[in-house]
């Protein structure tokens, strides 16, 4: 009985290497600390009622941007790990099939966990707020979706330290990963982690494209919307229709995987370009799903730095929508050297130069609203700024590889690593800092410290180069990717090790990142004001952190920039708490559903990951249990009276 | 009737009587703007089964074709069966719109009935070919028939449930903006159904038998 057990656990459990054992005790330690802290300042209730059961978008974006940076660490320590792997020749810090797994989990979590949630935070802090909205237009499937986000991610992370993490690359490509080759139960944690999670984004996309479209405050047509939430229309847009490709492929794999399918097989007639296919028909959109928003972003930034309406608003949004069409018709560029035919190559060759016009004009307009305006070179500007040049390298890069015929030169080079680290960094990784110092005071109501924060820009801009640029080199010696060593005579030994330094100066400049935040927890500067920035869309209108209820009075909106407008006319919302009687607000009610079903998601898919299937078939019917629970309560709604919001308003001094 | 009619707009009066029930209380247009949002992702998700579908409907593997499998009888009755039903889901929407409660009732559950007639005979059909050792395993052809139809199979499966749930509701708290707007949309994911399945009998279906 022991001895099976035993022979259990250590299969269960991944073991053998020390720098997993290590993680297993800092886990314990971590989770037996938060444990202690809560029961200790008797906080049980309060996670619970605060933020568990929550359907406010304010906080469920505040739990997506948590989420999205304790992510950027995992991904970070893969990535460093990885760079001092390659600093010198012939080194055995991670033996190749280690080396595997660590590629595979850094461009997961990058992508999946740390890029979306990051952006659904932006979505959800700021799209309510800039559209006069007391919240998003499905609160309770918002929560449902953080809670799938959550735990997809927490299923994928678990591998770590039980069962084995993937190992075949983020993009998955069958047959590699069919039963065959990949026994392990790392992949189907891959697959069923991504899963979960895209469930919830699909959701998120549904979620906001109809708060867009019919939640704006009156006055707010279409073309007066603020161009981030023009961005998010445009991403969702993307979402909805390349998620269920997604979906299918992960699906079809995952059949292949537990019922003896042959979708993607090498045997019985399987076709395994056909994952690549419907992989890369959700893949390459899934990039400007996370760009676009950050063009959003830098859109809001650039006009309110530089004291300038933004130039070009049309074009703006017209290139936005142009990005988002063409968007769909670019992937087979993932795999020219594949051998399709000339004409199928050309076609998405030109497809993927077509997406630079619209990008190229967005440049312009935003260095011409930054022509002869007055900037002011506050922590998001400098992240603007610091995009510009290093995304129109990446564009350029880009460029170059979507020439079909010189693309068989760089196919699967560190030129192609180097290019699309250029784009997701300098373009979404760049935009999703920028968006988080520019709401920054509205989600929490301080400011952080701009000493310290300039520290970190610097190290991880620095940094950035310094990696990347001798990565374009490594390409054209011949370096391809996912290689976890190399002999000094190839030559590439010069380039590695800068490029190793180059990782390090963004740790450090990540760790300056997180000093900052902890120092201006304490010592940062509140915002009295709710508009620091002197702003120019409504969320700079109401106190930071905004009322529970958003606005008391949704204003009448007239231009552009309305709340800009609104100060031009010497107006305010508090001339409006003055002028109106306060009405009783209509809320949605917290609910612990979206938790209790994301945990029971969570269960099925740990169950299915092991071959369980009694597990997984309790799990799915506990998600059916919850479901019927919810559509049979009536009781979701309720109304803040008339004069707790005019307490809260007095609170603020603003009546 | 006309007394039914009052009946119900005296209760609904807080609400805006100018509209469609469904779309009078503030999330009505939102959910169901949002579920045709839903629709079109789910389409999109059987484009993808299709797509699958035709690229290795000929990869056999020396198994059974298509030709050798379908059987005409059989399918044709799982079509009479599923237009009929969204024909009695339109009846049902239509008695909504008339108060009455009662054949509202009536219709859904005749639509229930003809959606597990559905399920019923597509099992049988699927027992029938795994019998005839046409397995999900045998061929990558068969992978993509099986999860194909099964995928919708396992939809309209899920639309039975939730209209039991749904009628449960009905009988409950009657003809009110909420149940109506419930209603609204599972004959929504109904219709959607059925126009899926009309791609199944020609891609599939009769594309086998003729091919």
């Amino acid at each position: 009985m022991f001895d099976r057990i035993k022979s259990f656990a250590s299969d269960f459990f991944v073991t053998g290497e020390p720098m997993i054992y290590a993680s297993d005790v800092a886990i314990v330690l971590v989770l037996a600390a938060i444990i202690f802290t809560l029961t200790f300042l008797k906080k049980w209730k309060w996670l619970w009622r605060e933020w568990i059961t929550t359907v406010d978008h304010k906080k469920i974006g505040i739990m997506y941007l948590v989420s999205a940076l304790l992510m950027m660490f995992r991904g970070g320590v893969d990535a460093l790990l990885m760079r001092t792997q390659l600093a010198l020749p012939d080194q055995n810090l991670l033996d190749p099939e280690h080396y595997n797994q660590i590629f595979t989990t850094h461009g997961t979590i990058m992508i999946l966990f740390m890029a979306m949630p990051f952006l659904f935070a932006m979505f959800n802090i700021a799209v309510p707020l800039q559209l006069g909205a007391r919240d998003v237009a499905f609160p309770f499937l918002n929560a449902v979706s953080f809670w799938l986000f959550f735990f997809g991610a927490l299923l994928f992370n678990l591998s770590f330290v039980i069962g084995g993490s993937p190992d075949a690359g983020w993009t998955s490509y069958a047959p590699l990963t069919e039963l065959g080759f990949d026994k392990g139960p790392g992949e189907n944690f891959y697959l069923l982690g991504v899963q979960i999670s895209g469930i919830g984004s699909m959701a998120t996309g549904i979620n906001f494209l109809v708060t867009i479209l019919k939640m704006r405050a009156p006055g707010m047509k279409m073309m007066r919307l603020p161009l981030f939430c023009w961005s998010v229309v445009a991403s969702c847009v993307v979402i909805i229709f390349a998620f269920p490709a997604l979906t299918v492929a992960l699906a079809l794999l995952m059949i292949d995987r537990i019922a003896g399918a042959h979708f993607f097989t090498m045997l019985h007639g399987g076709n395994p370009m056909m994952f690549l296919n419907l992989f890369w028909v959700w893949g390459h959109p899934e990039v400007y799903i996370v760009v676009l928003p950050a063009y959003g972003i830098y859109s809001e930034i650039v006009s309110t730095f530089s004291k300038k309406k933004i130039f070009g608003y049309k074009t703006m949004v017209i290139s936005l929508m142009i990005i988002s069409v063409v968007s769909y018709f670019v992937w087979a560029h993932h795999y020219f050297t594949m051998g399709a035919s000339a004409g199928v190559n050309s076609f998405f060759a030109v497809a993927s130069m077509l997406i630079g016009i619209p990008t190229g004009v967005k440049i312009f307009n935003w260095l011409f609203t930054m022509f002869r305006g007055r900037i002011s070179m506050k922590l998001p500007m400098l992240w603007t700024l610091a995009f510009i040049p290093c995304f129109a390298m990446g564009g350029a890069t880009g460029i170059m590889l979507a020439m079909a015929p010189a693309d068989y030169q760089y196919h699967n080079s560190y030129f192609l690593i180097a290019h699309f680290h250029q784009v997701l960094i300098g373009g979404v990784a760049f935009g999703l800092l920028a968006g988080m110092y520019y709401w920054w005071p509205k989600m929490f109501g301080f400011r952080l410290n701009e000493a310290l924060g300039k520290w970190g820009f610097w190290f991880f801009n620095i940094g950035f180069y310094v990696c990347f640029m001798p990565q374009y080199l490594l390409g054209f010696m011949g370096m391809t990717r996912r290689v976890s060593t190399y002999s000094a005579d190839t030559g590439w030994t010069d380039f590695n090790f800068i490029s190793s330094i180059g990782a390090y100066l963004m740790g450090i400049g990540f760790l300056f990142i997180v000093v900052q935040v902890l120092y201006s927890i304490k010592y940062g500067e509140r915002d009295l004001t709710g508009d620091p920035w002197n702003g120019r869309t409504l969320e700079w209108a109401i106190p930071s952190p905004a009322p529970h209820y958003n606005f008391a009075h949704i204003p009448e909106v007239k231009e552009v920039d309305a709340w800009w407008g609104m100060k031009e006319r010497g107006e305010s919302l508090v001339q409006l708490n003055r002028k109106k009687k306060f009405t009783p607000i209509h809320m949605p009610k917290n609910s612990g559903i979206p938790f209790i079903m994301a945990v029971f998601f969570f269960i099925s898919g740990f169950g299915f990951v092991f071959g369980w299937y009694w597990i997984a078939a309790l799990g799915l019917l506990g998600v059916a249990i919850c479901m019927i629970a919810r559509s049979n309560n009536r009781n979701t709604d309720y109304h803040i009276p008339a004069e707790e919001v005019e307490e809260t308003e007095a609170a603020y001094g603003r009546v | 009737m006309a007394l039914s009619n009052n009946e119900a707009k005296q209760r609904s009066s807080k609400h805006d009587t100018s509209r469609l029930l469904e779309y009078q209380r503030h999330d009505g247009p939102l959910n169901i703007l949002g579920f045709w949002i839903f629709l079109a992702t789910d389409l999109i998700l059987f484009a993808c089964l299709f797509a699958t579908y035709l690229v290795i409907r000929t990869h056999v593997d020396g198994g059974p074709t298509d030709k050798d499998l379908f059987e005409i009888p059989g399918f044709t009755i799982e079509t009479l069966l599923l237009l009929t039903s969204s024909f009695t889901g339109s009846l049902a929407v239509y008695e909504m719109r008339n108060f009455n409660k009662k054949r509202l009732i009536g219709w859904l559950i005749v639509t229930v009935l003809l959606g597990i007639g559905f399920v019923g005979f597509e099992i049988s059909e699927f027992v029938q070919y795994v019998g005839d050792g046409a397995t999900m395993q045998r061929s990558a052809f068969l992978s993509a028939f099986f999860t194909l139809v099964g995928t919708h199979g396992a939809h309209v499966s899920l639309g039975i449930i939730w209209m039991i749930s749904i009628i449960r509701q009905v009988v409950k708290f009657g003809i009110e903006p909420i149940n109506a707007r419930k209603v609204f949309i599972v004959g929504l994911y109904w219709h959607f159904l059925d126009i899926v399945w009309i791609f199944i009998f020609s891609v599939v279906y009769m594309t086998g038998v003729v091919s």
